[in-house]
């Protein structure tokens, strides 16, 4: 694969994957039920000191 | 007893090969790196031996397992007294090079402590010594408290520790030698690079074996951000660091990249230096720390998970705005340009995310002066990644690029949003890693925060008139067509402007002494007896029931 061919592969088909990717990724956040699995992740750190030394 | 000999002997050997590489080495600089090598095993060896429980031994009994029910935080303390230690190095380093700007007499006439060979000394302590040791210890703080298990591979965790440190000393002696291979932010040369190829593959396996054997079910957000910092952190080492010894007992190597190839490599590697190391890790504590003092839950779980892959998928590509106007094709700055500025927005949703944590919780800033600290941290964290990608949009940096805005630019992040949120950190995790009941002074942690914040100021404002003075001094032409300044005539314009970052670094430095003092009598167990921060209004003598009186 030479230059020419790596980067028009880059900027069309690898700039698509990259950013289906990164669209499917975020939209992950926005499924439904998202909220309350967000919410008890937030929180779980808050109910964890019980052995620190 | 077969265990302890071997483990004695292994070291016994590597203080002999050390000695060899260091006799046969082809330059002075290879040989002394050998001979402290042939030192830290020399420690090693006697630490193996002295310590070694004969008597246990002698009996046959084991060695009792370390207490599951408690977290691994050995590896953690060294890590805090290892942060403050080189930071306390680097902002001395970092203060004495900026006097030597003002007073070129500090070079002081020999090759060892020219600027040039101070300065990486000093990048390297702040970013990779001081930050460094903040980041490997909060990190394993992080995900044993969030996994809710022991670190994984203890005596790896314990290598990662100690070969960190001789990579640290490894890399500092050699700048002050003149061992380079020319690189910001990548100096040293090839065998420090494999050294720390080897320490940083440990440091992801013990983490992630962490994160494998945790007990929580979700893996929280802070520790994507440190996966992405040491995952990231490798390729780009590996990669930038390609290149080809002159021989294998000298310190000489070639990188495997030339010309514009090489420079792409460097500010891919360079810039993302800045976006995962100072970065994507400091954001991990960012997420733990700024709830935790807070307590309060991150202001939105979701906000934290985008900026999290608006980051990984922005940062890798800023990297050409440090060559713009050079010989890198155009495309590719204008491509670095644009991914700057889009870069922005989700730095600053990470910076509303912190800041919005307080939502609800403001009156803190007033009574928590740790909170305070944080608060700093993401308001500098938003102004450095504003002033970034402005400063990355070509007609900017036409002006900036190669002035001192740019140095006002890096300290405007470094001090202001790695070194706040570290010093907020180290404030929290001491009093309970040491099981202390609170810190010895909250009144010295307020000092601590205005002194720094002081210098910080007096250092970036400086530097931004300094800058734009270069720059616009650099580009002025006159009547008949020539530069209208000379380059000595620019230099002597910006002594006042040294003289006022040179006392910014001291108050800074000034700062940390008293964070110093502090942690110093936490650990030692002392609380000072003080003023609390706040207190509530009480009258005593109001504090009865109205008695209705009879008129008179």
């Amino acid at each position: 694969m030479n230059y020419e061919a790596l980067r028009h592969f880059a900027d069309s088909w690898g700039l698509l994957f990259m950013a289906g990717v990164f669209l499917m990724l975020i939209g992950w956040t926005f499924r439904p039920g998202a909220g309350r699995s967000h919410h008890e992740a937030a929180h779980m750190i808050f109910d964890e000191d019980k052995n620190d030394v | 007893m077969d265990n302890l000999l071997v483990r004695a002997g292994g070291w016994l050997l590597l203080v002999f090969l050390a000695f060899v590489a260091m006799v046969m080495a082809v330059d002075g600089g290879f040989a002394v790196h050998m001979g402290i090598i042939m030192a830290a095993c020399l420690i090693a060896l006697l630490v193996t031996v002295s310590k070694a429980d004969y008597a246990a031994i002698g009996r046959g009994i084991l060695k009792a397992p370390a207490d599951p029910g408690k977290y691994d935080d050995d590896p953690i303390r060294w890590g805090v007294i290892a942060t403050l230690f080189w930071g306390m190095a680097g902002f001395a380093v970092g203060l004495y090079i900026a006097l030597q700007l003002a007073f070129p007499v500090l070079n002081l006439g020999l090759e060892y402590t020219t600027f040039g060979r101070l300065r990486p000394l000093h990048t390297s302590a702040v970013i990779f010594a001081f930050g460094g040791n903040a980041l490997i210890a909060t990190s394993f703080y992080i995900v044993q408290r969030t996994c809710r298990a022991r670190l994984a591979f203890p005596g790896l965790a314990r290598f990662v520790f100690w070969g960190y440190q001789l990579f640290i000393v490894l890399a500092a002696t050699g700048y002050l030698l003149g061992i380079t291979q020319s690189k910001e932010y990548a100096e040293p040369e090839w065998y420090v690079d494999i050294w720390l190829t080897i320490v940083w593959v440990s440091y992801a396996a013990v983490f992630i074996g962490t994160i494998v054997k945790r007990s929580e079910p979700h893996i929280y957000v802070a520790n994507w951000f440190f996966l992405a910092f040491i995952l990231t952190v490798a390729m780009l080492h590996l990669v930038n660091g390609l290149a080809m010894p002159v021989s294998l007992l000298g310190a000489k190597s070639y990188s495997a990249f030339a010309g514009v190839q090489d420079a792409l490599t460097q500010w891919w590697y360079g810039h993302n230096a800045v976006g995962f190391f100072l970065t994507a890790g400091f954001l991990g504590m960012m997420y733990y720390f700024v709830p935790k003092q807070a307590e309060r839950p991150v202001y939105s779980y979701r906000l934290s998970i985008i900026h999290f892959w608006s980051l990984i998928f922005l940062y890798i590509w800023a990297g050409p705005h440090h060559l713009h106007y050079t010989a890198l094709p155009d495309w590719a700055q204008t491509l670095g340009m644009v991914f700057s500025i889009v870069l922005w927005m989700p730095s600053w949703g990470g910076m509303i995310n912190g800041l919005m944590t307080l939502n609800g919780a403001w009156d803190k800033i007033r009574t928590d002066p740790i909170i305070r600290m944080m608060v700093l941290a993401l308001a500098f964290y938003g102004m450095s990644t504003f002033e970034g990608p402005m400063m990355s949009i070509k007609s900017v940096n036409s002006l900036s690029h190669y002035t001192d805005w740019t140095i006002g630019h890096v300290h405007s992040g470094a001090l202001g949003w790695n070194g706040m949120i570290t010093f907020a950190a180290l404030y929290y995790m001491v009093p309970r890693l040491w099981g202390r009941p609170k810190l010895y002074s909250l009144r010295m942690v307020n000092w601590h925060f205005w002194l720094a914040t002081i210098g910080i100021v007096l250092y970036i404002a400086s530097m931004w008139v300094a800058g734009i003075m270069q720059g616009l001094m650099w580009r002025e032409y006159g009547d008949d067509g020539y530069l209208v300044y000379a380059f000595s005539e620019v230099v002597s314009a910006m002594f006042p402007m040294y003289l006022i970052r040179a006392a910014g670094g001291l108050l800074y430095l000034a700062g940390a002494v008293v964070m110093v003092y502090n942690v110093w009598m936490t650990i030692a167990g002392h609380v000072r007896d003080e003023k609390p921060m706040t207190e509530t209004p009480h009258d005593e003598a109001a504090d009865k029931p109205l008695v209705a009186v009879p008129a008179e």
